[in-house]
């Protein structure tokens, strides 16, 4: 029996507005414990909430970029639970009328095929503070991420393999980034992804039950618990035994979830509507003055990276994910003349020394002028492509700038006719076997008498020259 | 006539005269307090030293001539529900009787701005719950025409408090009858404003979408002028309304030609003994004899009040209420095992019988399965409620009701019938459904009792009220002061 995976997530991603969804504190990451809360968010006895505007214009945004419809009129639910982390005992979220709902992503696959995953809402509401587990017997409560604004996500359950899921969230990240509403990230618990997943048999006769998985830190932990989920389920299935419908948590030293608790007996949060909260309503004025604000989205972008600058749509695809890369890839389209050149230093070199270093586009020691230098060089053959590879590398590590590099590391290419021949005839003298094979057809000898001369040369001449010259000789 | 005896405006006068200080205000008042709130027991706490400091400033403001609000120098005292900055706030309940605020509520900003001396918290039932302060954890409040009896409530502490002569006004809250009725059973002024006219940002909630502040007080002038000191839009509370100030004072006219008044029928049903039902009919016929006219009406959906009521403020106030878990401030118990215990035990031994019943009736009433048969369908009757009063209002100017059914009872008479005490408040709570303006003025005596007359009004209309209030009280001699 064959079967099919379905999942859907559960986003949560906080708002960059300065100050909370409810009063005037500051919403920074990483200040010191409880240095970021008042009254309001702390929910002491008498404080109220009132709404941030921003938190509104936020949410709507997203909407609009998500091709939601926006509600004319929405309001505030309290839903009731017990919490240490909770301070009023209960969240003020949306119930009945989320304020933007039926929205879509579309995906590109690898396969170059396109999918719409559906949106079935987006709701705002206050985050709740952090407990600190772990300290002797003691647990302790840090309030500084009490109150700050959230939108929740929620898709329709059309996302069917982990491919599916990643390209998801990579459209959904990149759009909330290029949108500005939220710094999107996974480490600082300011994009947070719950997936709620089972499996149907193809022929729809046997279902699991659904499994959710919380505690998600990476897109690779969510990629790596929908694949283990899946076959978790179906093995169930197979072996005529079924899931229990439970929260589970990701473990990623074990790469495995962990079963958390039983939802055999659904939470009952006793939503009301929010007495202390006007409901909103929502002018057409208001939606178009947003939509009018939007920026430039990554699909678009993407479409405008492959038609103007005619670079492949994967390329195109991981420069817009990123969106500070985008821009850095169009500041060095503006200043050099090659796209391709730009696109496959980008995605070769400069991504793979960023990964393997840890390091962001923030952090780089070099400027993006000195960048264009080098390719300059490049392209005029100043040096060679090699060449070019160390002084990156250099450049990558030091700051130091690229003509400087050249000149101390001695990776001046030598263009010079008479220099390259004297070395050429040295090696040609040196290889007589080699000239044979040539003319017999063997190109691969081409190479290697190129690699010799190069060698001669310190690595310093014109590798397209020498390798002209060699023929010339042969032929 | 004592000092204490006198108002608002009274005092105000002989400040602005100079023939009397603020601090020998604070001191007649302290030793007012002294004489009787061994009998009275109207406070909870009481800042003297801070009192006499603050009308020495006062004092020094007057002799400099500096312009100052009504309030300048005057002793008020305000209900254990609204938070004071670094002084307890106990909402008279274990639960947080060692609770100390760190903001002050806007009230309090209010009343300090207009020179107000604030002189202490007075009692109340728990969190507001209740109609006699019998619900405090800490003390009982005796009316002060009869101690046997209760000077109604929540807000019997400051009802109490001006009664006696122990401040010159006060602050109270009004959920369902809390300020008025009191008021009514101790014969003085009491005003539930408009929903949304006074900031609730820190005042403890008890249900959010009913809860209104508002002054109790000897006579209405001085109503008026602490209602002005308290209305206005406050940033800090969304549901309070950004409305032009209104001059209260204004209102303080004596004439009611032409007024017409609506006297629903339903609030002089059962339940409401036929003294207070003979004694309204005869303030009616005075402001007929003033030259108003009244005309009996019928507002079909009250008898749904209190049904209606007791599903929206328990539900309310369950959510409300969760935040005392002992975590961050209030009763902890001293021994649990785990987090649920320890919420378990902190919130057992914290509240106090009737906070838990309403606590239990609410979370029972939001439960999913019982939302749409409770909470859902309680929404909607409010809104017939509502429209009753609109509608009302199409025809009459206000509408006249007794503000209780009954005079006082005696202290421990309905402890054990939490059904007949619901029913003390069944002329007031359909005001705070509709969210309407009411005010409770003395209207007369039964058994030596002072029993109170409700005035009602539309929506933001508090200077009809006001105005019909004033007219009453200038005409009669109902106005009286207990002696004790």
């Amino acid at each position: 029996m064959e079967f099919k995976t379905i999942v859907g997530l559960e986003i949560h991603s906080e708002l960059k507005t300065k100050s909370k969804i409810f009063c005037s504190c500051t919403t920074e990451f990483g200040g010191d414990v409880n240095t970021q809360c008042c009254p309001v968010c702390m929910g002491f006895p008498g404080s109220l909430p009132v709404v941030n505007k921003k938190v509104l214009d936020y949410a709507i945004k997203a909407g609009l970029a998500f091709e939601c419809d926006i509600a004319s009129h929405s309001k505030m639910d309290r839903k009731n639970y017990f919490y240490p982390d909770l301070v009023k005992a209960y969240q003020i979220s949306q119930y009945d009328l989320p304020l933007c709902s039926n929205g879509k992503i579309t995906i590109e696959k690898s396969d170059g095929t396109t999918k719409d995953i559906g949106l079935i809402r987006i709701h705002i509401e206050e985050d709740t503070g952090k407990s600190l587990h772990g300290l002797k017997e003691v647990s302790l409560l840090d309030y500084n991420r009490s109150g700050v604004g959230l939108i929740e996500i929620v898709t329709h359950p059309d996302i069917e393999t982990p491919e599916e899921a990643v390209l998801f969230l990579d459209e959904l990240k990149a759009t909330l980034e290029y949108l500005e509403v939220s710094d999107v990230k996974m480490e600082q618990g300011s994009l947070r992804c719950d997936v709620n997943i089972n499996v149907v048999a193809k022929d729809g006769s046997i279902k699991s039950r659904i499994s959710e998985i919380k505690n998600l830190n990476s897109f690779k932990a969510v990629q790596k618990s929908i694949d283990y989920e899946a076959h978790r389920h179906t093995e169930l299935l197979k072996a005529g035994k079924n899931s229990e419908k439970d929260t589970r948590r990701w473990d990623s030293d074990k790469n495995k979830t962990v079963f958390m608790r039983s939802k055999q007996h659904v939470e009952d949060y006793r939503y009301f509507p929010e007495p202390d909260i006007v409901d909103f309503e929502i002018s057409d004025e208001w939606i178009q003055e947003i939509r009018e604000k939007l920026p430039e989205l990554p699909k678009a972008k993407k479409e405008r990276f492959v038609k103007e600058f005619d670079i492949p749509a994967y390329d195109a695809q991981v420069l817009v994910n990123d969106k500070k890369l985008a821009h850095y890839f169009e500041a060095l389209c503006a200043d050099f003349n090659d796209p391709k050149l730009i696109s496959n230093w980008i995605m070769t070199e400069m991504l793979r020394r960023m990964n393997l270093e840890e390091v962001t586009l923030d952090e780089l020691k070099f400027e993006e002028k000195d960048l264009v230098i080098l390719f300059k060089q490049i392209a005029e053959n100043k040096i060679s492509n090699n060449a070019g590879k160390k002084v990156f590398r250099k450049m990558f590590e030091t700051g130091e700038k690229p003509l400087a590099l050249i000149e101390s590391m001695g990776l001046k290419q030598i263009s010079d006719d008479d220099f390259i021949e004297e070395l050429v005839t040295e090696v040609l003298e040196e290889n007589p076997d080699a000239i044979e094979d040539i003319k017999n057809g063997k190109d691969r000898a081409i190479g290697y008498l190129v690699g010799q001369v190069m060698k001669k040369s310190k690595g310093k001449a014109n590798p397209q020259m020498v390798s002209q010259m060699i023929k010339d000789h042969c032929l | 006539m004592e000092i204490y005896d006198l108002t608002i405006h009274e005092v105000r006068d002989l400040l602005k005269k100079k023939k009397i200080t603020s601090v020998a205000l604070v001191e007649k008042v302290f030793e007012r307090i002294e004489a009787v709130e061994e009998d009275v027991a109207s406070f909870l706490a009481l800042y003297k030293e801070e009192a006499l400091e603050k009308a020495e400033v006062m004092d020094a403001k007057y002799a400099a001539g500096e312009p100052l609000g009504d309030l300048a120098g005057i002793p008020i005292a305000v209900k254990d529900n609204m938070c004071t900055i670094d002084k307890n706030t106990t909402c008279a309940s274990k639960m947080l009787e060692n609770f100390v605020p760190p903001y002050d509520a806007t009230v309090i900003k209010k009343l300090e701005d207009e020179g107000a001396i604030i002189i202490g918290k007075t009692n109340m039932d728990e969190f507001a719950m209740g109609s006699s302060t019998e619900n405090s954890a800490f003390q009982v409040s005796r009316n002060p025409w009869n101690l046997d009896y209760v000077p109604g409530g929540s807000s019997g502490g400051s009802a109490a408090a001006v009664t006696a002569g122990e401040v010159f006004g006060a602050l109270g809250s009004d959920t369902g009858g809390s300020i008025r009725q009191p008021a009514a059973l101790c014969g003085i002024v009491g005003i539930k404003p408009t929903y949304g006219l006074v900031s609730r940002y820190g005042l403890v909630a008890f249900a959010s979408s009913l809860d209104q502040i508002g002054p109790l007080s000897k006579d209405v002038e001085d109503a008026a002028i602490m209602l002005n000191a308290i209305a206005g839009h406050d940033e800090r509370d969304s549901t309070s309304v950004p409305k032009k100030k209104i001059n209260y004072k204004k209102a303080l006219v004596n004439d009611v030609k032409g007024m017409k008044i609506g006297v629903p029928k339903e609030y002089f049903g059962e339940g409401v003994t036929p003294k207070v039902k003979e004694l309204i009919y005869k303030a009616l016929d005075r402001l007929v004899e003033l030259g108003a006219e009244y005309e009996e009406i019928s507002l079909p959906y009250t008898e749904y009040s209190l049904p209606t009521y007791y599903i929206i403020a328990p539900a309310e106030c369950s959510s409300n209420l969760a935040r005392f878990d002992g975590i961050r401030y209030g009763h902890r118990a001293e021994t649990f095992e785990g987090i649920d215990d320890l919420y378990t035990k902190s919130r057992n031994q914290g509240f106090g019988e009737e906070v838990k019943r309403r606590i239990m009736i609410g979370t029972h009433s939001l439960a999913s399965g019982y939302y749409d048969a409770y909470y859902n369908r309680a929404m909607k009757v409010r809104t017939l409620i509502r429209d009753d009063f609109d509608k009302a209002f199409e025809k009459f100017d206000c509408i006249i009701t007794p503000t209780a059914p009954d005079k006082a009872f005696k202290i421990g008479e309905k402890t054990d019938d939490p059904l007949a005490m619901y029913m003390s408040d069944i002329c007031t709570v359909p005001i705070n459904i509709a969210g309407v303006p009411a005010i409770s003025i003395p209207a007369g005596f039964v058994d030596g009792m002072p029993i109170g007359m409700q005035i009602i009004g539309q929506h933001f209309d508090e200077e009809t009220i006001i105005k019909v209030a004033y007219t009453f009280e200038q005409n009669t001699d109902f106005n009286k002061r207990a002696t004790l």
